[in-house]
């Protein structure tokens, strides 16, 4: 099934027997789904752009390449630098702006500015029942009713079916500089990381690469402005080693091209950074990688197993984004927040036949 | 304002509730007597008063749990109260209610600073939070001007913003995680002191629901650490269009100010009257500020100051100093207090797109004609969240009446631009009955229903942000 618009979408919607497995451009197939494929990706185009206003709005169809092109066009960007994941799935397709809403795709500089759901300003969406649904708006600042943009933003589409978003943009910055650090540890990495992320200097981008025993550090904006801040972070760190200009390849890192052509089950684990060293090293993986300053564990590990009961007692949560794992896909929930969860699905898609599966 | 009949039964059954609630609770943590109920009758909306039933402050979470279940049990609507200083009437009691007062719990449970977070128990002041790390060189970044007195417990549920939101984002972007009671006395941890859900984003729908999917207790939230410095500008223009055009102008040279604050000539004089801050008398004034280290504050300043000098200001000042700096942000810090002083006011909180400030101020200026009221615009310029303040005598019979009636249309003419009814203060009872001009009724609907899975009862703050008819069915059943 192919919508055209919000009422084509509403009827099909209404009118479907069985489930529906939403595709925006098909390129972050995780999970297990079932159902008759419902495509947006005729749903497109920017229906507003405002650059003096920081604002963008387009339907859910659109290609993020699309977005990003017009956007710089007027020196303007997606800060939240969303992933793309076709290298590390070995997917085709073109991403959309609706998927990197539905899934919440934010890249390294999530750990400076914030993730997709903090750019996401409103949301049109088709709730399970067929019902049109709009909330947020296009303003910057707006607590008018509850925020169902940031319930909808990561709910993998099983709350209802975006068909527009619409996003608060940034400037584009004059200049980047990497720098990196060499032959730390893990953990010793991570405390590099912290300091960099406690101090001033306005780090836009902190990951570390055990393989390579890589520290990276990005700087951005005004040219003067990120010479100052890498020189002045250059002597905050020299109990770690002397930091060094390099030329980090961030698309890379963002869209961990690491694990991309090796065998295995690829994990995304979000932690606390200071236990993130603690806990790799009991996960049993053939590799990881950090980024967020050791907030965002990326792990390869052999076919098939439950990395979740390595993670023990730790803080916070593990998905599994390639390979078939061992049990659920994302992370199982404590009781009362499983039955919140449930609850919501049981309102917004009453007969469960929204990507039914997805999130389990 | 109408507010829901208050239950008969629930209110004959007072004894009964006070003396389970002793049970639970230590017996000064139970006011019950109307001299001391008196003091939560209203919040910062004080047009609107009502002493609630009892107010309860417990010191903990198993208390507020305790407290929660007995309400739940007699069916006792709860209205969640951190410091009283919503300008929405989010924390207005009804007459069958208990008030749930988080005051007495405002400790520091954790502070890490290589994580870069802090815990702390909800009633501590959002003022107190920096507080508690500054000395590390840290501060949290949701600044409202009320943030000497109110609590994390009110900006969550409000989702407050401040000055400096437009580069740090309000307390959404800020809050990591949090405990809270359900209406039942379930206790639940969402979120934490790791990033992004697991599940579904409970957190994000969590803040800013005013108080009506449970009582938040603690909360996790993001320390940074502070600037090596900030400095601001003035501006003074003849024409707030000019204004306008300036702050879009900046937004648009890429640089992102940490704050950009607007106020008309009304403002300006009242201010001045007030606290002698050195304001040109002129149609529009903007303070910006940027931050960073002295050079990267003298590059980004250079950058503005032209743009500034291009549209023919009136007066450009730049602070020199930590004393100029200060005086430049005293009238806009005071602006508030300042229009208090010569009347009463309403402040409105409406957002519209930046594009369409100038029209706006335009159709302010010729609704306060028709009205016959006073307007003085002070507000959030870099991101359209403006706070017309529509000034009245309380004691004229009619005039607060005359005041909301401007008031509505206002709000009505921000939605019609493309914005919305509240920025930052929330819907409270205020915005209440003016949600259908924003929403359809199936967006309401919808909303509703986040409410139904978390107080399948409608006992936690019923009677706010939606319009009475549309609740009137789940608030009986
Ligand atoms: C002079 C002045 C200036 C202001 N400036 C700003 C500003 O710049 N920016 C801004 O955003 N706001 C501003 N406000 C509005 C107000 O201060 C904020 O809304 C604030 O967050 C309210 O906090 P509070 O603790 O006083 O909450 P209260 O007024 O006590 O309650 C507010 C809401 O929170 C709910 N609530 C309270 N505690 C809990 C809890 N534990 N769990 C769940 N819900 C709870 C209440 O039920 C109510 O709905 C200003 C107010 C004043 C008087």
């Amino acid at each position: 099934m192919t919508p055209h618009s919000q009422t084509d979408l509403a009827q099909m919607i209404a009118d479907a027997k069985g489930p529906l497995r939403i595709i925006g451009g098909g390129t972050r197939a995780i999970g297990r789904v079932i159902g008759e494929t419902l495509d947006m990706s005729a749903m497109s185009g920017i229906t507003l752009y405002e650059p003096g206003a920081l604002t963008l709005v387009a339907k859910a169809g659109t290609s993020v390449a699309g977005i990003e092109e017009t956007l710089a066009a007027q020196n303007q960007r997606l800060a939240f630098e969303p992933m793309d994941h076709r290298t590390l799935l070995g997917t085709e397709g073109t991403p959309t702006i609706g998927g990197v809403a539905a899934a919440n795709v934010s890249g390294p500089r999530r750990i400076a500015v914030g993730a997709a759901r903090d750019f996401m300003l409103g949301v049109r969406f088709v709730d399970g029942a067929g019902n049109i649904i709009k909330n947020g708006g296009r303003v910057m600042k707006n607590v008018t009713g509850y925020d169902l943009v940031k319930l909808m933003t990561g709910a993998y589409g099983t709350l209802g079916v975006l068909t527009e978003v619409s996003l608060k943009v940034l400037p584009a910055v004059e200049t980047t500089l990497s720098l990196t650090l060499n032959g730390l540890d893990d953990a010793m990495a991570i405390k590099a990381m912290s300091a960099a992320l406690s101090s001033p200097y306005e780090v836009t981008g902190v990951a570390h690469d055990p393989s390579t025993a890589t520290t990276h550090f990005r700087f951005e904006g005004f040219a003067a402005s990120v010479a100052y801040r890498a020189a002045e972070l250059t002597k905050k760190l020299s109990a770690f080693g002397t930091a060094a200009e390099a030329q980090t390849d961030w698309t890379a890192i963002r869209d961990v091209h690491a694990f991309a052509n090796n065998q295995g089950d690829v994990w995304r684990i979000s932690v606390k950074p200071s236990d993130a060293a603690a806990l790799t090293a009991k996960l049993g993986a053939t590799a990881v990688q950090y980024d967020w300053g050791g907030g965002l564990i990326w792990a390869l590990t052999p076919e098939g197993h439950d990395l979740r009961t390595a993670m023990g007692g730790t803080a916070g949560h593990a998905t599994l984004i390639r390979g078939k794992g061992c049990g659920p896909t994302f992370h199982p929930e404590p009781a009362p927040i499983a039955a919140i969860t449930a609850g919501l699905r049981a309102k917004f898609d009453p007969r469960n036949i929204l990507n039914t599966g997805i999130m389990s | 304002m109408e507010m829901p009949v208050p239950s008969a039964l629930v209110i004959s059954r007072k004894q009964q509730l006070v003396s389970r609630l002793r049970e639970v609770l230590p017996h000064d943590a139970v006011i019950s007597h109307i001299s001391e109920t008196r003091a939560y009758e209203c919040d910062g909306l004080t047009a609107y008063r009502c002493p609630p039933l009892c107010a309860v402050l417990p010191a903990n979470t198993a208390e507020v749990a305790a407290v929660l279940k007995i309400c739940h049990e007699m069916n006792v609507p709860v209205v969640p109260r951190g410091s009283g200083t919503s300008l929405a009437g989010g924390a207005l009691p009804t007459a069958d209610c208990v008030i749930l007062g988080v005051a007495k719990m405002n400790g520091v449970i954790e502070t890490n600073y290589d994580d870069r977070y802090i815990r702390v128990q909800t009633g501590r002041t959002n003022l107190s939070v920096t507080g508690a790390v500054e000395t590390n060189g840290f501060f949290y970044a949701p600044d409202p001007s009320s943030q000497l007195a109110c609590a994390i417990a009110g900006n969550i549920a409000m989702n407050s913003g401040g000055a400096h939101c437009l580069k740090y984002g309000v307390t959404t972007n800020n809050l990591m995680g949090v405990t809270m009671v359900m209406m039942d006395g379930t206790v639940v941890e969402i979120g934490g002191a790791h990033l992004d859900a697991g599940g579904l984003d409970l957190l994000g729908v969590i803040c800013g629901s005013e108080g009506q999917l449970g009582v938040v207790t603690e909360a996790t939230l993001c320390i940074l650490h502070k600037p090596e410095g900030a400095r601001p500008v003035l501006m003074g223009y003849d024409n707030s269009e000019v204004a306008g055009q300036v702050v879009t102008d900046i937004i648009k040279a890429g640089v992102l100010p940490v704050a950009i604050e607007f106020m008309d000539r009304p403002c300006i004089e009242a201010t001045e009257k007030f606290a002698q801050a050195g304001y040109p008398m002129c149609e529009a004034l903007l303070i910006v500020e940027v931050e960073g280290s002295d050079a990267e504050i003298d590059a980004q300043l250079a950058l503005i100051m032209d743009i500034a000098r291009k549209h023919n200001p009136v007066e450009l000042r730049e602070a020199k100093s930590a004393d100029e700096a200060a005086r430049i942000w005293l009238g806009r810090k005071s602006a508030f207090g300042a229009m208090g002083q010569i009347n009463d006011y309403m402040c409105l909180d409406g957002t519209i797109p930046v594009s369409e400030l100038p029209f706006v101020l335009k159709r302010i200026g010729e609704m306060s004609k028709e009205f016959g009221l006073d307007v003085g615009n002070v507000f959030h310029a870099g991101d359209g969240n403006m706070h017309p303040l529509i000034l009245f005598d309380a004691n004229k019979e009619g005039d607060l009446e005359l005041c909301e009636a401007m008031g509505a249309e206002i709000l009505k003419l921000c939605v019609e631009v493309g914005g919305c009814l509240t920025g930052e203060h929330g819907v409270g009872i205020e915005k209440r009955d003016l949600m259908h001009v924003q929403f359809a009724p199936a967006d309401l609907e919808a909303q509703m229903a986040v409410k139904d899975v978390f107080d399948p009862k409608w006992l936690l703050n019923p009677a706010k942000v939606f319009p009475l008819d549309a609740s009137a069915r789940r608030r009986v059943a």
